[in-house]
């Protein structure tokens, strides 16, 4: 995932390797569980891919099984959910929120049941598996369905703070989750956990590196690399909710820095760079500079999760390349 | 209240009179598909479902959720006849922000579920049903789907885990009417034999005619078979008791002009004077 120097760099600044978001999401709905039998999780044979197999072992009759039926599973968690059951529907991202599209807009969002849906091993997580297993378009399916919340953490602290506030907030709730081993990427105590709320990990006035998801890390290591290298004093900051959305962070970092660049695991139409830019734009902070990161309109290339990333420049070199050129526009 | 068989006939023929009213002043809906309907929404609500405008919050009521959801006009007059909410409000229906959409919407009154693709409603039932089952809870669900509906994939997955899970404390109901939107489901997309599929899907399954009421209420009452999921298979005619529309595909939403609608309220005159005879 991270080069030799991007590793030794993240040594040295004290980064901690975590375990898997999907891991610490597991571990979390157990806790859930173990106070309230009325947390369900509902799985399409999926219990081993989302490492739910200590909890159907420890609460089985809070595992619903539904088979490799994507759609019954989400609509079977519509229902458990108007039934006042704490459901989570853990799918991966790929299968979840493409087809059973119509089911998260129709079943949970449209009727508001409050099912959180958690896409797991999301965005290219499955890497040479191919497209079919790639999920880089459920930002933009799912930003355009009213009353869902969009979600997707950076590191450990926000996973399992994300999936603490689904289980109370009583509203329709999407989880985007990743399959490897993940930085730690502040303290915890800096910054209360809050959907809508982005979470600042660096302060800088030169640029901002406005990214979600796996992808943060990489941004917060070229931010390091650019102020060892060049100087420059990046911002970075993990836009865990897409929806809803912090727009104020988002127009602080356009007007304090002049320079933002987008980073997601995700095609870059209709993702995080269009919605930061679409308020950048609405709000008139027209100097901008602007450039988003992501999987182009196109299918991947083969290869790894890193191997992808570092393709299309989700990486500290790439990211330390990009913000490079943009400045030098100046 | 209490009603007999030939009370419930002639409440059906003037939910009948409604639905083919509301839907002329609308302009719009699902005529056909509705008349079709409308003595299993009539049994439902009047005799079997556990559901009131006082319990509706109740987590120990029954459900029911509309499956087919294009029939919302027999919905809604079944509704507010169950005093779920006033008939004049469907002077609103389709209207500009009106709650009194073309199809179910949890703003209005009395609907569990917003439904309209096909396919929805028996997955959900499911979940209902098998969380009833986890709380160990007495309440009932039921769905109402069309035959046409079921070339819809999700309904056999759903079928697939109904009967996984043992649910005999959920009822769904084909309003089987033989016809859909571009033609007979014979043709179009034959989803018989029925009985066989479904008995092949591990649920207890019954075929009536669905407007008898009395077969209705006795296939509709109790799980056919403890253990199960139950299937009612109801044969009906879509358009029912409006003669030309009896059986018509062009009336899977048509809507009625002024000489037919005048001709269509003759007809319901004359069946609830026969009906109001035969009660005397």
């Amino acid at each position: 995932m991270y080069s030799p120097e991007a590793s030794a760099l993240a040594e040295e600044i004290g980064l901690k390797k975590g375990k898997a978001n999907l891991e610490v999401f597991a571990a979390t709905v157990e806790a859930l569980a173990s106070s309230d039998p009325q947390v369900v999780a509902v799985v399409s044979d999926s219990r081993g891919s989302g490492k739910l197999g200590p909890f159907g072992a420890a609460y089985p009759k809070q595992l619903v099984e539904v088979g490799i039926a994507e759609q019954n599973l989400v609509g079977v968690a519509a229902g458990l959910a108007s039934a006042g059951k704490k459901v989570f529907a853990v799918s991966p991202s790929c299968f979840l929120t493409a087809r059973s599209l119509e089911q998260i807009k129709n079943d949970v969002a449209y009727s508001d049941n409050p099912v959180t849906l958690v896409g797991i091993s999301s965005g290219v997580s499955y890497g040479a598996l191919g497209t079919t297993h790639h999920s880089l378009h459920d930002f933009a399916a799912l930003r355009a369905i009213n009353n869902l919340h969009v979600v997707c953490p950076a590191d450990n602290y926000e996973a399992e703070q994300a999936v603490r506030a689904a289980a109370v907030l009583e509203k329709p709730v999407f989880l985007r989750f990743g399959k490897a081993a993940l930085y730690s990427l502040g303290s915890e105590a800096e910054q209360a956990f809050e959907f809508g709320k982005a979470r600042l990990l660096r302060y800088g006035d030169d640029l901002a590196f406005i990214a979600t998801g796996e992808t943060v890390a990489h941004a917060l290591l070229a931010a390091e690399k650019l102020k060892r290298e060049q100087g420059l004093e990046a911002r970075v900051i993990s836009l865990h909710s897409l929806k809803p959305f912090d727009v104020d962070a988002v127009l602080a970092a356009a007007r304090e820095c002049g320079a933002v660049v987008t980073v997601e695991e995700h095609m870059v139409n209709g993702g995080l760079g269009e919605a930061c830019a679409a308020a950048i734009l609405e709000a008139g902070v027209g100097d901008c500079l602007f450039h988003r990161v992501g999987i182009p309109d196109e299918y991947t290339v083969t290869g790894s999760q890193a191997d992808i990333f570092r393709h299309y420049g989700i990486s500290m070199e790439g990211l330390f390349s990009t913000a490079g050129q943009m400045l030098e526009r100046v | 209240m209490n009603y007999t068989d030939g009370q419930l006939e002639q409440k059906s023929l003037k939910l009948r009179r409604s639905v083919v009213k509301w839907i002329k002043h609308a302009g719009a809906g699902h005529t056909g598909g509705s008349l079709s309907c409308i003595d299993i929404l009539n049994v439902l609500y009047n005799r079997i479902l556990n559901v009131s405008p006082e319990n509706f919050t109740s987590p120990d009521r029954d459900r029911y959720v509309q499956s087919k959801g294009h029939a919302v006009e027999a919905l809604f007059v079944v509704l507010a006849d169950a005093g779920f909410f006033d008939e004049s409000d469907l002077e609103t229906l389709c209207c500009y922000q009106s709650h009194y959409v073309g199809h179910p919407t949890r703003k209005v009154n009395g609907v569990e579920q917003n439904t309209g693709g096909l396919g929805h409603g028996l997955p959900i039932c499911v979940g209902t049903a098998l969380a009833g089952k986890m709380d160990a809870k007495d309440y009932r669900v039921y769905t109402l789907l069309g035959d046409g509906e079921l070339a819809e994939g999700s309904n056999w997955e759903a079928a697939m885990s109904a009967a996984h899970y043992k649910l005999d404390n959920l009822t769904a109901v084909i309003d089987c009417n033989t016809l859909q939107i571009a033609g007979r489901t014979a043709d179009v997309m034959n989803s018989e034999p029925l009985v066989e599929k479904w008995e092949a899907f591990g649920w207890a399954v019954r075929r009536i005619d669905g407007h008898d009421i009395a077969a209705l209420t006795e296939a509709l009452r109790d799980p056919l078979e403890a253990g199960k999921p139950s299937m009612v298979i109801a044969d009906t005619v879509k358009g029912r008791g409006v003669s030309f529309m009896e059986d018509v595909g062009k009336w899977h939403h048509g809507v009625p002009n002024d000489e037919e609608f005048a001709k269509a309220m003759e007809g319901f005159d004359m069946q609830l004077a026969a009906k109001e005879g035969a009660l005397s």
